[in-house]
C-alpha cells in the first residue's frame, strides 16, 4: 500500500532555500507573499495491505533515514 | 601509524588524504564503502566529497552504509576516527557527533581559504600543536552547523569545541564566519574526543608551492601524538 511522507524544517530552523523563494516571489509581484518553506515529500509503496502496520514502518523509517529530527519534523499522510 | 581512508561513492578528497597521510608517515589502505570489515587501523578518516550525491541529505545515505557499522564500533572502542567536511556530515547523521550541517546561510557554494581558531588541545588531534590559527580550505554547501541550545551548552560545557571560524589574527566575530555555522564552530568532538568532524580540508593545506602549510602542522602534529 502506499504512504506519503513530508518532511519539514522544525519552526525556527533557518531555510535559505525557501526564503530565496520567498524573495523571488516578492520580486515577481507576489506583493503578499510572507514566508515560504520548503520541504521534501516521499510516495512509498510498502508490501501488503495492513495500514495500521504500514504506518508503523512508514514511522521507522522517518526517525532512522528520512527525516534528521535535530532539525525536521514528519508527516505521514 | 595505520590508517584508513573510507571511500564511498561520490567521495572526492580520499586520494587527496591518502596522499596527505602517506607524506607525513602514516601507513594508508583505502577502504570501500561495501566492506564489513576494517584493516587494524589506529586512525579512520571520513574524507570529504559529495557520497551518494548528497541524496536526501549530505551524509545520511553513507552514513548507513555496510561499513559504518565497524567504525561505529572502531569510535565506540576509543579509536580515531576524523571526518572532513562530506566525513564531518557523515558523523552528524551517523549520531557520533551531536548536530547537523545545514546549507550555507548564503546559499552559495563557497570554495576559499579560511582561517580558523584551535579551542581545544586536551585531545589526540591538536594536543602540543604548535600553531592555534590555521588558515585552512573550506568548499562546501552544507557547513553550517547547527545543534540545539542544550547540545551548544553541553558542547561548550565539556569543551568539544574543536575550531572557530575566526580572522587571521584570531578575532571570532560574524565577519569571519563564512557559512553562518552557529558560533562559527568549524568542528567539534564527541565526549571522549577521539572523534573530530570539521568542515576544513587540512589535506589541501600540505604544500607550499600549491597552498599553505597549516595542513601539514595538522598531519605533523597528529602523528606525533600517536
Amino acid at each position: 500500500m502506499k504512504v506519503k511522507v513530508i518532511v519539514t524544517l522544525k519552526s525556527g530552523v533557518l531555510d535559505p532555500q525557501g526564503k530565496a523563494i520567498q524573495q523571488t516571489l516578492n520580486g515577481m509581484g507576489f506583493a503578499n507573499i510572507k514566508d515560504v518553506r520548503q520541504g521534501k515529500y516521499f510516495d512509498i509503496d510498502i508490501d501488503g495491505s495492513d495500514e495500521q502496520k504500514a504506518k508503523l514502518t512508514a514511522e521507522e523509517i522517518c526517525k532512522k533515514l528520512l527525516a534528521n529530527q535535530v532539525i525536521e519534523d514528519f508527516k505521514i499522510i | 601509524m595505520n590508517s584508513s581512508v573510507i571511500i564511498f561513492p561520490g567521495s572526492n578528497c580520499d586520494r587527496d588524504m591518502d596522499v596527505a597521510l602517506k607524506k607525513f608517515g602514516f601507513k594508508n589502505k583505502m577502504v570501500w564503502h561495501d566492506d564489513n570489515e576494517l584493516p587494524k587501523s589506529d586512525l579512520i578518516v571520513l574524507p570529504g566529497g559529495f557520497s551518494y550525491g548528497d541524496y536526501l541529505r549530505c551524509g545520511s545515505i553513507a552514513g548507513k552504509s555496510k561499513i559504518i557499522q565497524s567504525v561505529i564500533n572502531f569510535a565506540n572502542s576509543g579509536g580515531l576516527v576524523l571526518g572532513i567536511c562530506n566525513g564531518f556530515q557523515i558523523l552528524t547523521e551517523t549520531g557520533l557527533l551531536k548536530g547537523v550541517l545545514q546549507q550555507n546561510k548564503n546559499i552559495e557554494f563557497i570554495c576559499k581559504n579560511i582561517f580558523v581558531k584551535v579551542n581545544s588541545s586536551e585531545n589526540k588531534f591538536f594536543e602540543n600543536i604548535n600553531k592555534d590559527i590555521l588558515e585552512l580550505h573550506i568548499a562546501h554547501n552544507e557547513g553550517n552547523f547547527f545543534c540545539t541550545e542544550d547540545e551548544l551548552k553541553s558542547l561548550e560545557d565539556n569543551n568539544q569545541i574543536a575550531a572557530y571560524y575566526c580572522s587571521s589574527d584570531g578575532k571570532i566575530d560574524d565577519k569571519s564566519n563564512p557559512n553562518g555555522a552557529i558560533k562559527n564552530i568549524a568542528g567539534i568532538f564527541n565526549e571522549k574526543k577521539n572523534i573530530l568532524g570539521m568542515m576544513p580540508h587540512p589535506e589541501r593545506m600540505i604544500d607550499q608551492s600549491l597552498s599553505g602549510e597549516d595542513g601539514s602542522i595538522f598531519f605533523e602534529n597528529l602523528l606525533k601524538n600517536f
